[in-house]
């Protein structure tokens, strides 16, 4: 018997799907887990403060908020419908520069730079969504690849827009609501985009428990059947990229104002494929796949590339065959795998 | 007689120089049951591709209860109320059958575009689907994947799919196909059950269950109807018995 059967009356369906949508209480756990590195260290015991290292690596702990938000968002695209795209950066990198741009010629509030730069990708991914979407497999792979290298090419021959291969330039660092600034330890901006990053999260939590979400994984799964019981599956995609792409955009907007830097670095074809990477190493189409992915990911390159700073992606390499070959449905689905296990058994 | 639920004029289809669909012409009464037989490479599937729009005619019209439909999409035939199945199992197989059908549901009920709401916020969509699945006695799997249901469930949760969509013509692509014969009789008797508002029309190979369930029965031969007409005047149609016995290639002969 299968544990996610239900064992009692088939009138208990309307709760069985309200159990599906609900928090566990591991979830509730991470998520104040991630306050911790926010704890002053002379809070703890004396014999502990000195292992206290989280507070020497706020940056790191950002920029893992960061990617996460930014493979939660291929995750919606790629994880419930089933879009593949090996240039997801070219968003990244429009909210990037975007919120970069805003903060040099024209105003500094975080948080409103974050709207347009959402609007700005959002709005370039629905354009871009007619193109995409009208293809399927290894074409649709080459289309995303290219439009991703287009940007690129294109942010890095406007120099006088982008500030080309130097990085743009002179960006100011705006307060938070007005009244918060961002320090130098990095404390504001790990909340900062640790709170956006939670928000964002959410709305994609309820995206993929709506109707609307389950209708994506329908066309994943059989975008044929999707057609033959009238589903509108263009619209349904064209909606998810347009999210997706806003979403990318505002993670790269993140990046921008909490590291007050923007280059060209943040549309590479490398962004795009080590995004996908972290999403297929931490599991498609389960939200936390993609923040367990970020994790492992980013502490592995910080930790191999101390180790040995040009060969550090050959063990994120070794990574990725083990997790393919034994781990299809990823990390975090081996391990839903062997917590399903040890139930039954 | 009142307007047929579907109906075709004049209906050519061909493939370079393979003729798939001949001339064809038929008119499906409301709440009959159709078979529609025939040796293989008849173009009864090609036939069910052309009334669903996954397949556009040559030449001819095809009209669902009166309203021209030649020129609609697949997905605007659906919303009219002419729903197929599949010979193949063409189903969702991550998703659980009350979420497949309630997702169904919920596309026919306008309900799929929202994205800011929880499915449990559908009760009714959800317990519509639940009536459907237990009409179909797929009520006890409806929490399992579909991919580790039977695969005589999975046959069901196809005709499942096709009734959460409200259809009233719903043609079945052989719906019994690979399903062992004392549970395709099980299945057709679920088919028999349906509501008789619902126009239905199969394609069945096995001339038992054919003879026992169909109202009527179209024949077709080479893309073209041969005859149509009640079971008794079929069984001792002269043509029908040479497409079926005279060449006597084919293994289901009806005797």
């Amino acid at each position: 018997m299968n544990a996610s059967a239900l064992p009692g009356p088939a009138t208990n369906l309307q709760t069985w799907i309200a159990a599906r949508a609900k928090w566990h209480p591991a979830e509730i756990v991470f998520w104040l887990g991630c306050l911790l590195p926010l704890l002053p260290a002379s809070l703890l015991p004396g014999f502990l403060q000195k292992y206290w290292i989280f507070d020497s690596y706020l940056q790191l702990l950002s920029q893992i908020a960061i990617t996460a938000l930014f493979a939660i968002s291929l995750d919606l695209i790629l994880g419930y419908a089933g879009v593949v795209s090996l240039g997801h950066a070219a968003f990244f990198g429009l909210g990037a520069y975007a919120a970069g741009l805003i903060a040099k010629f024209w105003f500094t509030d975080p948080l409103l730079g974050l709207a347009c730069a959402a609007l700005l990708s959002g709005a370039i991914g629905f354009l871009a969504s007619f193109v995409v979407l009208r293809f399927h497999g290894l074409a649709l792979i080459m289309i995303t690849l290219g439009l991703g290298q287009l940007l690129a090419e294109g942010a890095n021959s406007a120099t006088w827009l982008t500030g080309g291969a130097d990085g743009l330039q002179g960006i100011r660092a705006g307060k938070i609501f007005g009244t918060v600034e961002f320090d130098i330890f990095g404390q504001t901006a790990y909340i900062y985009a640790l709170m956006v990053a939670f928000l964002l999260f959410l709305l994609s939590r309820r995206i993929t428990n709506s109707p609307f979400g389950l209708s994506l994984q329908g066309i994943r799964d059989n975008s044929r059947r999707m057609l033959a019981i009238g589903a509108p599956n263009q619209w349904h995609l064209r909606k998810v990229f347009t999210i997706s792409a806003a979403m990318a955009g505002i993670a790269g907007a993140l990046l921008t104002q909490t590291t007050q830097t923007c280059s060209l670095e943040t549309l590479t074809f490398q962004r795009s494929a080590d995004v996908l990477v972290i999403l297929i190493l931490g599991g498609v189409g389960r939200l936390y796949g993609a923040i367990a992915g970020t994790i492992i990911y980013m502490i592995a390159r910080d930790f191999f590339s101390d180790v040995n700073p040009q060969f550090w992606y050959f063990w994120i390499g070794l990574l990725l065959i083990g997790v393919v070959s034994y781990m299809p449905n990823g990390l975090l689905g081996g391990l839903n795998w062997l917590l399903l296990k040890w139930r039954r058994a | 007689m009142s307007t047929p639920a579907l109906s075709a004029t004049g209906l050519n289809k061909s493939f370079g120089s393979l003729v798939v669909a001949n001339k064809i012409e038929f008119n499906l009464p409301a709440g009959e049951r159709f078979a529609l037989i025939g040796p293989n490479g008849a173009g009864k599937t090609t036939f069910i591709n052309l009334m669903t729009g996954m397949l556009a005619p040559d030449s001819g019209a095809i009209l669902l209860a009166g309203e021209d439909i030649t020129r609609a999409t697949p997905a605007a035939r659906v919303k009219r109320g002419l729903v197929r199945t599949f010979q193949i199992n063409s189903l969702f197989a991550q998703l659980t059958p009350i979420e497949a059908v309630t997702m169904a549901v919920c596309e026919r009920r306008g309900e799929s575009a929202t994205w800011w709401r929880g499915l449990s916020h559908y009760p009714e969509a959800i317990s519509e689907a639940q009536q459907i699945l237990t009409s179909l006695r797929l009520d006890k799997v409806a929490t399992r994947t579909t991919r580790e249901l039977a695969y005589g469930q999975q046959r069901l949760l196809e005709i499942a799919l096709a009734l959460a969509t409200k259809p009233k013509v719903l043609l079945l692509d052989e719906p019994a196909a690979g399903v062992p014969k004392d549970e395709s009789e099980d299945l057709f008797e679920v088919i028999a059950g349906l509501s008789s508002d619902l126009t239905i029309l199969f394609i069945e190979h096995d001339m038992d269950l054919v003879f026992r369930f169909a109202s009527r029965i179209i024949v077709m031969v080479s893309g073209a109807i041969l005859v149509e007409g009640t079971p008794a005047e079929i069984a001792v149609h002269p043509g029908v018995r040479e497409v079926y016995l005279g060449r006597g290639h084919h293994g289901h002969a009806h005797s």
